[in-house]
């Protein structure tokens, strides 16, 4: 029966419930977008940090993330090579330069320069064209949610990137920045050119371990025979970037701060509906009471009512949320959905019900039993 | 002086042959209850002592003001006496916290009140199941000794109805028949009657004075509607805190059938 009451209770005004699952709908859709987009950042900050597969990371002293590195002398990964334990030192190069579109003007883009058979930094999810294409004469990949913003259309397509030409040789799809600047990858030797960089230098020297050697000693030792550079683990170079874009740059917190503004909302929308719907029943509950019925009892019908509105509210607000997931999926800053973040949007909604049910409670707990025979 | 009558009294009623013919279910002894604070203090009782006895139908009346609702509440273990003790169904209450008294409720007190108190949104075998559901009643069980319940009150054909789509007679006898359904050893009705025309009012009375002839349940209900004594076995009086008087109606309870013979001989006479 306390469910068959707390439904009855929350369908009896239809007006409060639409309101009630509006303010929880708003309050998803708002912290499922905010915590999306957070997560799709993340995900587009260390994306070439992760599909690098290295172990470690040879930089130059205080990088900051994946796309601002100064140049470091290209004998750091020779010395990475001679230290034991390591199996490969794959030299990566990445920097930001102009890219002048065929049609006009220009826009910065990120070059970044590898080689297949060196098995560092390949473009992935490749839709046209392939990665062994990237050795003909000016070829370069992006990614074809920058066709428009780069000028081009398809494959076969030119422009220029400095003083050099390149021709589209390939797309990817949903390699993204964070920057909203387009990645270009092309051979080691190629970026060097796009990009003006000396034949000594690198950017990264991204270094894999033979199977069994200890992470942290090879780390040391690599260090010692670079100290004019930094040596990070994979966890770290992430976890810098992440501060870095997330946190040094205030973004993360405004994408967080809007989650938890949006769960405040909703608390106190709910709260609020709960609240004057709790007050309207009041004389049921004091009958409840005088029948005899336990706290515990009344707490199960408020709390089944905070229950239906967070189920409803959830659904809804879901429904509208992965609208939304949908449509930006193909966009610069793609919101995404995991089955993690939904699971934790169910209980954050649970969550914000069940606490909004306690002003009910409280009201409810006040009651004067004894208000029974005064109607 | 008179409140010690009406607890003597109740304690020395016996049948005809000096047997007793039924148990106290609730016995309250020497109840005052101060309501308000500092200067605005009011003392709503002043020492009450009675005793219901199963089997019986007790009327409680008075004036507006004169402490029956309080006493009632005190009786039904919704309010706390200031001093005094109260027995329910042989549990005394000294000491009980809220929800002890709740449990107590829940156990041998039924209620029926002035305004009915229906849930709106529940149809009235569903009222009748909340008072079960409470009681931790659930199911099939539930279902039929709810269904049971609105038979015995002659709701048989209004199970599904919903309180707004009855008369107040109707809803009243829910209410009654929700009080039922717990089979509680006390049976409280505020003012059962006030809401209901004459015709209903006296159904009402006829449904609690046949409920009450059930040896093993007591019957009090506070009213001050003249209409309501000819049902009653006992007929206290309440005024300003203090009980001041008891009649015990020694020729019996009326049927609403030899009420309405006896109005109509009186009206052609």
């Amino acid at each position: 029966m306390t469910f068959t009451l707390a439904f009855r209770n929350l369908f009896h005004d239809r007006v409060r419930l639409t309101v009630t699952l509006v303010g929880i709908l708003f309050s998803i859709v708002l912290v499922a977008i905010q915590l999306g987009l957070y997560l799709g950042a993340r995900s587009m900050i260390i994306s070439m940090i992760d599909r690098a597969h290295g172990d470690l990371w040879v930089m130059a002293y205080g990088t900051k993330n994946f796309e601002e590195a100064q140049p470091i002398n290209a004998r750091d990964r020779y010395a990475a090579l001679s230290t034991p334990g390591v199996a490969n030192a794959i030299p990566i190069v990445a920097s930001f330069t102009d890219w002048r579109k065929p049609t006009g003007g220009s826009t910065l883009v990120v070059v970044i320069g590898t080689d297949k058979e060196d098995g560092g930094l390949s473009p992935w999810n490749v839709v046209e064209g392939d990665v062994t294409g990237l050795g003909a004469r000016d070829a370069v990949m992006i990614d074809k949610t920058y066709l428009q913003e780069l000028g081009v259309k398809k494959i076969g397509d030119t422009a220029e990137v400095g003083a050099s030409r390149v021709r589209v040789s390939g797309l990817t799809d949903g390699i993204r920045s964070f920057t909203v600047t387009p990645y270009v990858f092309t051979t080691i030797s190629r970026a060097r050119t796009l990009i003006d960089m000396p034949a000594d230098k690198i950017t990264y020297a991204l270094v894999r371990l033979q199977p069994g050697a200890d992470v942290e000693s090879v780390r040391n030792a690599i260090q010692a025979k670079v100290p004019d550079s930094e040596v990070l683990t994979t966890a770290e170079f992430r976890t810098r970037s992440l501060n870095h874009w997330l946190f040094a740059t205030g973004a993360g917190v405004a994408l967080i701060g809007g989650a938890v503004l949006g769960l405040l909302v909703g608390t106190v929308i709910v709260a609020q509906t709960l609240y004057s719907s709790t007050k309207d029943h009041l004389n049921e509950f004091a009958t409840l009471r005088a029948l005899g019925s336990s706290s515990g009892y009344i707490h199960r019908v408020i709390l089944t009512q905070a229950a239906l509105s967070a189920v409803l509210g959830y659904a809804l607000g879901m429904s509208i949320a992965m609208a939304v997931v949908y449509l930006s999926e193909h966009t610069a800053l793609p919101i995404i959905m995991t089955p993690g973040l939904a699971a934790l949007l169910l209980a954050l909604t649970i969550g914000m019900c069940a606490i909004s049910a306690l002003s009910a409670i409280g009201k409810v707990m006040r009651i004067d039993p004894a208000m029974v025979f005064n109607r | 002086m008179i409140a010690e009558t009406a607890t003597l009294s109740s304690e020395a009623h016996q049948g005809p042959g000096g047997e007793e013919q039924t148990h106290v279910v609730l016995e309250a002894q020497h109840i005052t209850k101060e309501l308000g604070r500092g200067a605005g203090k009011v003392r709503a009782l002043k020492g009450v002592s009675l005793s219901l006895r199963a089997g019986e139908l007790t009327l409680l009346m008075g004036p507006s003001g004169s402490g029956k609702t309080t006493l009632l509440s005190i009786l039904g273990c919704i309010l706390t006496p200031t001093e005094g003790s109260l027995s329910v169904a042989g549990h005394s209450t000294a000491g009980l916290t809220p929800e002890q008294l709740a449990n107590l409720r829940r156990q041998h007190i039924g209620f029926i009140f002035q305004s009915y108190n229906l849930f709106p949104t529940l149809t009235a075998e569903e009222n009748v199941r909340v008072a079960l559901d409470v009681r931790g009643k659930r199911g099939s069980e539930a279902v039929v000794a709810a269904q049971r319940a609105l038979h015995r009150v002659g709701l048989r054909h209004k199970l599904k109805s919903y309180p707004a789509n009855m008369s107040g007679g109707e809803q009243q006898r829910v209410a009654v028949a929700r009080a039922l359904a717990g089979s509680p050893s006390v049976m409280l009705a505020d003012e059962p009657t006030a809401a209901l025309d004459s015709e209903n009012g006296l159904a009402v009375m006829q449904l609690l004075s046949e409920i009450a002839k059930d040896k093993s349940r007591a019957v009090l209900a506070v009213t001050h509607d003249p209409r309501t004594v000819p049902f009653a076995n006992r007929v206290l009086r309440i005024e300003d805190g203090v009980i001041v008087g008891e009649e015990r109606r020694a020729e019996g309870v009326e049927t609403i059938h030899e009420l309405a013979r006896n109005r109509k001989r009186k009206a052609n006479a």
